[in-house]
């Protein structure tokens, strides 16, 4: 057997570099995937409040076995528990917050995001469409958003790009990237390199990266 | 006046016709209004339009309707989890319009409160502003959505009382409340009917003006997504 590649981050090291980016005391919205396992490392004193765009604040983890509530569910449609601070309201007001600028940052996976922010994680043509669920409220309403991803597709092509393929999600909504090899923002005139994953050389980043790399 | 009637199908007569739009409440399989949906599919209505976040699974909920191909139309945010959905949809039987969920929710919230149309940020630069009207505020692009008006609203709570306040359970609340506000006319099922007065009034999640018809019967409440932890000492 090969040896694991141990360069950069895994799932879990994105999903922990990504809690790096919760502020004390905010709502926060977390996206299917990766994403929803930043819940497991939020750093010690910092209390955030997470939403769930069906109808929730306050998401509390998995229930224990035989402790599953049909009429509690995350928007993954997954069962999970409520917390003592926790409050339900229907999907006009769950979207009447998001959309009024109420939540402050949003995690999402992405298929493919342009270094004009432009994001894309809802649809490949010819493919089965399943639908953009929440997704393209949550970009146009959050302060903002932080997408994580992995920096390359399976066959090894930057999904960091000049701009975008497929059908967006949003456009020029992204603020910061987090992939397995670092960590990008986006900039007026393109990306930014606010940090490398361990083991990670500037040169990896940027060859593994088609956007235009500024700083 | 009596809204409250002995069955599903009860409460549906005289309500339903080919070719109408539905609203229906829901998230996934949560909160969605089974006894009505199974109605609809016994009094084989066709050429339906349903507005509703989700389409149900292959057997239940609104996949019910699908396999009997009494739907024409479906306006979601989310599919996925329904095989003869897609199979339907890629062969053409069934039309789609994809709403983003915060605009499908706020158009049934729209429509129920007589606002026709909304202006909002969600979708500005993708294929859902593709032909609709786009206006400036305040140096920002929003496009113009409409709200929906359903010849009749189908949802799911948990309690009513006899004058159709109702109150709903954690979230299944989700869709329900902004679907049964845009209905010319909605039928509620729940898991009880509660006396008059047993309710607070201070804690009624939608007062009874917008319920026409309680219905209450034995629901199956399905799990789409069983997820659960281990005990700590197991």
């Amino acid at each position: 057997m090969m040896a694991e590649e141990t360069k950069g981050w895994d799932r879990h090291g994105m999903a922990a570099r990504a809690a790096q980016e919760l502020r004390d005391g905010t709502y926060v919205n977390l996206g299917i995937g990766i994403p929803t396992l930043v819940s497991n490392y939020i750093p010690k004193g910092i209390s955030v409040t997470l939403q769930s765009e069906n109808g929730m604040l306050g998401m509390g983890p998995f229930p224990y076995e035989g402790e599953e509530d049909p009429d509690l569910i995350n928007a993954g449609k997954q069962t999970i528990t409520e917390l003592p601070q926790t409050a339900y309201f229907d999907s006009a007001q769950s979207f009447a917050m998001i959309r009024g600028g109420k939540i402050a940052m949003a995690i999402l996976g992405a298929m493919e995001v342009a270094e004009n922010g432009d994001l894309a994680n809802w649809m490949i043509p010819g493919k089965l469409v399943k639908g953009m669920g929440g997704a393209m409220d949550l970009v146009a309403g959050v302060g903002r958003v932080v997408v994580v991803m992995d920096h390359t597709s399976k066959h090894g092509e930057s999904k960091v790009l000049k701009a975008c393929t497929l059908p967006l999600t949003g456009k020029g909504v992204v603020d910061r990237i987090i992939t397995n090899l670092g960590v990008l923002d986006v900039g007026h005139k393109g990306l930014h390199i606010v940090e490398l994953a361990p083991g990670v050389t500037e040169e990896e980043l940027r060859a593994a990266t088609e956007a235009t790399i500024v700083g | 006046m009596n809204k409250v009637y002995p069955s599903a199908a009860a409460a549906l007569d005289g309500l339903l016709h080919d070719g109408m739009l539905i609203a229906s409440g829901g998230f996934g399989l949560c909160g969605i209004p089974e006894l009505l949906i199974a109605a609809i599919r016994d009094a084989g209505t066709k050429n339906l339009t349903v507005a509703s976040n989700n389409a149900g699974v292959d057997g239940f909920g609104l996949g019910v309707l699908l396999e009997t191909r009494q739907v024409k139309k479906m306006i979601s945010s989310y599919v996925g989890e329904n095989a003869e959905f897609m199979r339907q949809y890629l062969s053409g039987e069934l039309e789609l319009e994809f709403n983003p969920q915060g605009t499908l929710a706020e158009r049934m919230r729209a429509g129920g409160a007589g606002i026709p149309g909304f202006y909002t940020a969600t979708g500005v630069g993708t294929v859902i502003a593709e032909g609709k009207e786009h206006h400036d505020f305040d140096g920002k692009t929003y496009i113009l959505e409409r709200g929906i008006v359903a010849d009749l609203s189908i949802v799911k709570a948990w309690k009513a009382d006899p004058s159709g306040n109702l109150v709903f359970r954690k979230t299944a609340r989700n869709f329900n409340v902004p679907a049964a506000t845009c209905g010319k006319t909605c039928v509620v099922e729940v898991e009880e009917i509660v006396p008059l007065g047993s309710l607070d009034p201070d804690a009624i999640h939608l007062p009874g003006i917008y319920v026409h018809r309680i219905v209450t019967g034995k629901h199956e409440k399905r799990i789409e997504q069983r997820t659960v932890r281990k005990r700590e000492n197991a």
